[in-house]
């Protein structure tokens, strides 16, 4: 996809409502008292695949920055984020293959399976580094784990959600 | 040089994501010092107004449940009020205020994570400045931490980084009120010496060794207590008087003799 306006536009209105829904919706959602789903991850899901890297890790940035901004996170969700969109290449060669380097390749032509094994891959990683960062220590190992786990299951399955909800949109 | 600019080139992506993760970890490291770095934090303009707007409109919903809270609390004042036995006129001397009182009103909340910070309505144009205390009808509530022009961000009790002067009521056993970040309506007290006669259901209350709270300003109740490592001292769980979860009404307090306390203190401080 070229760098044409729409495709500005449909990106800052997606990063906008992304962040907006984050912080008014589901940073105060704590489903069983601390269970806070970070949906805001499609974005960096949805981005498209052929976009200068560069440019791609310095918006996952910003999107962490905007989301750390409004929960007092310090910059938490910042380092979460650049580190997916720094490993956003790796996690794609590894669960589509070679064939996501070609010019043909479209998110919405993979297997459903191949694009919840990348979904969670990248949720996963951005959870561990989050929550690891986030309590500071290894003492909370198990305290880690579990929020892991669970918030992680949470953000997956709300993401999916989504992602089914806006899937009528041609990538 | 020139293999240098090659090698900045061939790794740009790499050395790009490195910077990104120092800054934000640089940040994040730095923050965990006591007061936080000052670009951080949801007292701004951007953030305090989003959850503003979105706050008129939620704070519709929990109104009855507000008026409530606030007639429960009018009752109780007034019961002390009357029962006092009090002249016919009160005397207000302003040399003899020591607390100053302001309302507010909570428009972000957050309990789930290590540390929680909360989002007031008021800022500097109301007074509002950093390390005065916060408390709801209930009980104590936080300090507030960073401040804008009409919003504050308080540092919740449900903070690792919370330390707070708190005592067993109607004693003069003192301790460190603290959370270990496991449940959000239990807070742990620590430094209560072994010999302190203990039951489960003993109210804690604020401390007066703090020039931040007064005294005497409900806590929560002992839930349960041991020893802790070193044998000498007690662990304790308070459960909060407070329901974290759902706060709309408070109240910001400023103690009048604070400067002169911190004066005082920092006297000592250069002495020794």
């Amino acid at each position: 996809m070229p760098m044409t306006n729409s495709f500005y536009f449909i990106n800052i209105i997606r990063f906008t409502l992304l962040v907006l829904v984050q912080v008014l919706v589901f940073n105060r959602l704590n489903f069983f008292g601390f269970i806070n789903p970070m949906v805001y991850i499609l974005f960096l899901y949805w981005y498209p695949i052929k976009e200068n890297r560069a440019f791609f890790i310095g918006i996952g940035f910003l999107l962490g920055l905007a989301i750390d901004f409004f929960s007092d996170t310090m910059a938490l969700h910042a380092a979460s984020t650049v580190t997916i969109a720094y490993l956003r290449p790796a996690i794609m060669r590894f669960v589509f293959g070679v064939n996501y380097e070609f010019q043909s390749f479209k998110l919405s032509n993979t297997t459903r399976a191949q694009q919840i094994t990348f979904l969670a891959l990248l949720v996963i990683a951005h959870h561990v580094i989050f929550f690891t960062l986030e309590f500071f220590s290894l003492a909370n190992l198990l305290l880690i784990l579990k929020k892991v786990i669970f918030t992680g299951f949470a953000t997956i399955i709300l993401c999916l959600l989504f992602g089914s909800l806006f899937s009528a949109r041609k990538e | 040089m020139q293999q240098i600019i090659r090698f900045i080139i061939r790794y740009k992506t790499s050395l790009l994501y490195i910077f990104l993760l120092i800054i934000s970890l640089s940040f994040t490291i730095q923050s965990h010092s006591y007061h936080r770095s000052k670009f951080f934090n949801s007292a701004n303009w951007i953030t305090g107004t989003v959850y503003n707007t979105s706050n008129t409109i939620s704070s519709y919903f929990d109104l009855d449940e507000e008026n409530e809270k606030l007639i429960e609390e009018n009752k109780r004042l007034r019961d002390l009020l009357y029962n006092k036995q009090l002249t016919d006129s009160i005397e207000l001397d302003t040399n003899a205020i020591n607390y100053t009182i302001r309302s507010a009103q909570v428009i972000k909340n957050s309990y789930a994570n290590p540390n929680n910070y909360i989002l007031i309505n008021k800022g500097k144009q109301d007074s509002i400045k950093q390390d005065m205390g916060v408390i709801t009808a209930k009980g104590i509530l936080g300090i507030i931490e960073h401040t804008s022009n009409k919003f504050a961000s308080v540092q919740s009790i449900l903070n690792q980084k919370s330390n707070i002067n708190a005592k067993i009521k109607n004693t003069n056993y003192f301790g460190s009120l603290v959370w270990d970040t496991d449940r959000y309506d239990v807070v742990q007290l620590e430094d209560i010496p072994r010999l302190v006669p203990l039951l489960v259901g003993d109210t804690i209350v604020t401390g007066a060794m703090s020039s931040i709270f007064p005294e005497n300003i409900p806590i929560g109740t002992i839930k349960k207590f041991d020893l802790n490592v070193s044998k000498s001292f007690y662990r304790i769980d308070v459960e909060l008087f407070n329901d974290m979860t759902n706060i709309k009404n408070v109240y910001v307090i400023y103690n009048t003799n604070r400067p002169e306390v911190l004066q005082l203190e920092s006297d000592i401080a250069n002495d020794q």
